[in-house]
């Protein structure tokens, strides 16, 4: 009994969660004007809508170039720093570790004012390289987690084999290291990639004028009418941000699968 | 293939000494174990000769050149490392072929020399495989393949059979033994296990907290322990006080509470030079337990009362207590082992025994 109450409130937490996700799916696909119940019927209509909408579609190409570059520069840099600081030993390294870590626990509004006052501290203008740069410290912790908790697993003694026969440090860490990584190095790069794609709070306070990605497009859409466009974009960013991941973790499970001991 | 010395080598790790000044030499083609319980620095000074580690004072040579500045990649060692550390994403054709690649060996060269690699290890078969998919006795062989096919000048092996069940472990120790001298390679082996170190070593160093303590062939180490630890770490040894009584030529006279008077050769008493207060170290494989009353010839024979039997199938081990002491007794079973609190006869000879001066303790 106790447990079947258990379940049942479990159950009630989720829909409470999920339904709203689920009408917005739903109501994407709804033939009517208007962008809410009840429906009169099935279309792709604003799905069409939507990719002939010239502001989405900017607005998504942006996106798309931010997280891919975020991704790619944050996926650099982040397996640069788990390697000095699992491999080498870096004076103060504990601290360093700490102020990588801490965009994640830093509120991101303070941390999006305090990027922007700092960039006018330096008289220097936003652009598209200093909303670039912000995406790299908020998701540089989460790449920089995830390798180092692989690279702490991956025991020396293949390295040191490596080195024995005879690889020198450079050629070893592309012939060993790398590919013994690269399943988490894949994985930190989709979740930079997805978190950026993601991210809307930052965003707003770094974008220079005009630039708009999805999560800022879809806001500035609100603010003037609920459009049923915005059910469709909502169902493309679900596809994306949950679908990539997933795909991800598959890929890195197989790649795991195929070199784990 | 070369010779391995170390002149005065020392490791400090912050305030702590892991391994005291030490010199060794290692010949040519032989095989020495460095042999210790673990924390004695015997890894310590395995990886100082690998250029894992550096040392804090002295120098190493390799082939009689100083390798002090010379890093691990430019070394030509091979070393089998206790997890074997296959590069599990690599087949074990590619894993065997890394060190050739470095060397600039021709494709058709390494395949033989791959091929001739496997077939000396006797595991043909498996090139295409990834090394998860073989056991743990056969990546032990590949591990072994993979250090000796870039014809190393010295082979060093970490504790490289510890992983292994003790059935594979005997066999590979057989085996690993056979493969060092069929090509004859220098080896400096680094174990915990003394029943491996005897069985393998043509010279043995026991060590103990950074220092040497013993270095020598496995059976004048394991006959002429030169000290109290030597004694105690390899096999069962019982620790008696002493006293030295009489120095004859040939002959040393000894006192003992428990077994009266015994008499040794010179030859078992090498650091003992006057007479005065001393220990005797009695294995236990030569305390002989006998049914009460009978005695043995030419051993001292004393009352004793079987405290715990250790039944071990062929063997047995008794601890005995005679007098105020519990000595221990490893003898064959004839027929039935003795039964705890059984009153026994215990018989010494005193050419079994060892005698070291007290001080060495």
């Amino acid at each position: 009994m106790g447990w079947f109450l258990v379940r049942g409130w479990a159950f009630l937490v989720y829909l409470f969660m999920f339904l709203p996700v689920a009408v917005v799916v739903l109501l994407s696909f709804n033939a009517s004007q208007f962008g809410s119940f009840p429906m009169t019927g099935v279309s792709l209509r604003w799905f069409a809508e939507l990719f002939s909408n010239e502001a989405i579609l900017r607005a998504f190409r942006t996106s798309f170039i931010l997280g891919l570059c975020t991704a790619m520069i944050s996926t650099v840099l982040g397996v640069l720093a788990s390697m000095a600081l699992v491999r080498y030993k870096v004076p103060g390294r504990a601290v360093i570790s700490m102020l990588l870590i801490a965009p994640i626990l830093i509120p991101e509004v303070v941390l999006a004012v305090a990027l922007l006052l700092f960039l006018n501290f330096l008289s220097l203008n936003k652009s598209f390289g200093m909303l670039l740069m912000g995406h790299v410290v908020f998701t540089l912790p989460f790449v920089v987690l995830v390798v180092q908790a692989r690279l702490v697993a991956i025991k020396r003694e293949y390295e040191e084999a490596a080195l024995s026969l005879g690889a020198n440090p450079v050629q070893t860490f592309f012939q060993i290291t790398l590919p013994l990584m690269a399943p988490a190095i894949f994985a930190g790069m989709l979740f930079a990639f997805t978190i950026s794609f993601d991210d809307i709070t930052g965003t707003l306070f770094w974008k220079p004028g005009g630039v708009e990605t999805v999560p800022t497009q879809i806001f500035a859409m609100l603010r003037n009418s609920i459009s049923p466009e915005i059910n469709a974009l909502g169902t493309v960013m679900i596809l994306l941000t949950v679908g990539l991941p997933l795909l991800g973790a598959a890929i890195a499970r197989r790649m795991a699968g195929k070199i784990n001991t | 293939m070369g010779t391995v010395t170390l002149e005065n080598v020392s490791k400090r790790f912050g305030g702590f000494t892991a391994v005291h000044p030490t010199s060794l030499h290692i010949p040519e083609g032989s095989f020495l174990t460095l042999l210790g319980p673990s924390g004695c620095g015997k890894t310590t000074t395995l990886r100082m000769i690998a250029g894992l580690l550096d040392p804090s004072d002295g120098e190493i040579f390799i082939k009689g050149k100083s390798v002090n500045n010379l890093p691990i990649y430019k070394r030509n060692l091979g070393i089998v490392f206790q997890n074997y550390a296959l590069f599990p994403h690599k087949t074990i054709f590619e894993n065997i072929a890394f060190g050739l690649k470095y060397r600039g060996v021709s494709k058709q060269e390494t395949a033989r020399r791959v091929r001739d690699v496997l077939d000396l290890v006797q595991l043909p078969h498996v090139a295409d495989r990834y090394p998860k998919a073989l056991s743990g006795g056969q990546q032990q062989r590949i591990a072994l393949a993979r250090a000796i096919v870039i014809e190393p000048d010295v082979l060093l092996l970490d504790e490289p059979l510890s992983a292994l069940d003790a059935n594979l472990r005997e066999d590979m120790r057989v085996e690993l033994k056979r493969i060092q001298h069929q090509i004859g390679i220098t080896t400096v082996f680094v174990t915990h296990d003394q029943s491996e170190a005897l069985a393998m070593s043509d010279e043995i160093v026991v060590m103990s907290a950074g220092r040497i303590e013993q270095q020598g062939q496995p059976e004048a180490v394991y006959n002429t322990p030169a000290t109290e630890f030597v004694a105690r770490f390899l096999g069962a040894s019982n620790v008696l006080p002493a006293t030295t009584q009489v120095m004859a030529a040939e002959d040393i006279q000894v006192e003992t509470n428990h077994f009266g008077r015994l008499v040794l050769p010179r030859k078992r008493a090498p650091q003992i030079e006057g007479e005065g207060r001393s220990q005797l170290i009695v294995r236990a494989e030569k305390v002989h337990v006998e049914p009460a009353g009978q005695t043995m010839d030419g051993a001292i024979s004393v009352p004793g009362r079987i405290e715990a039997v250790d039944y071990q199938g062929q063997a047995v081990r008794y601890f005995v207590r005679v007098g105020d002491t519990q000595l221990q007794a490893l003898n064959m079973i004839k027929e039935h082992p003795f039964e705890e609190g059984a009153e026994v006869s215990v018989n010494v000879r005193g050419w079994d025994c060892t005698l070291l001066p007290e001080a060495a303790a």
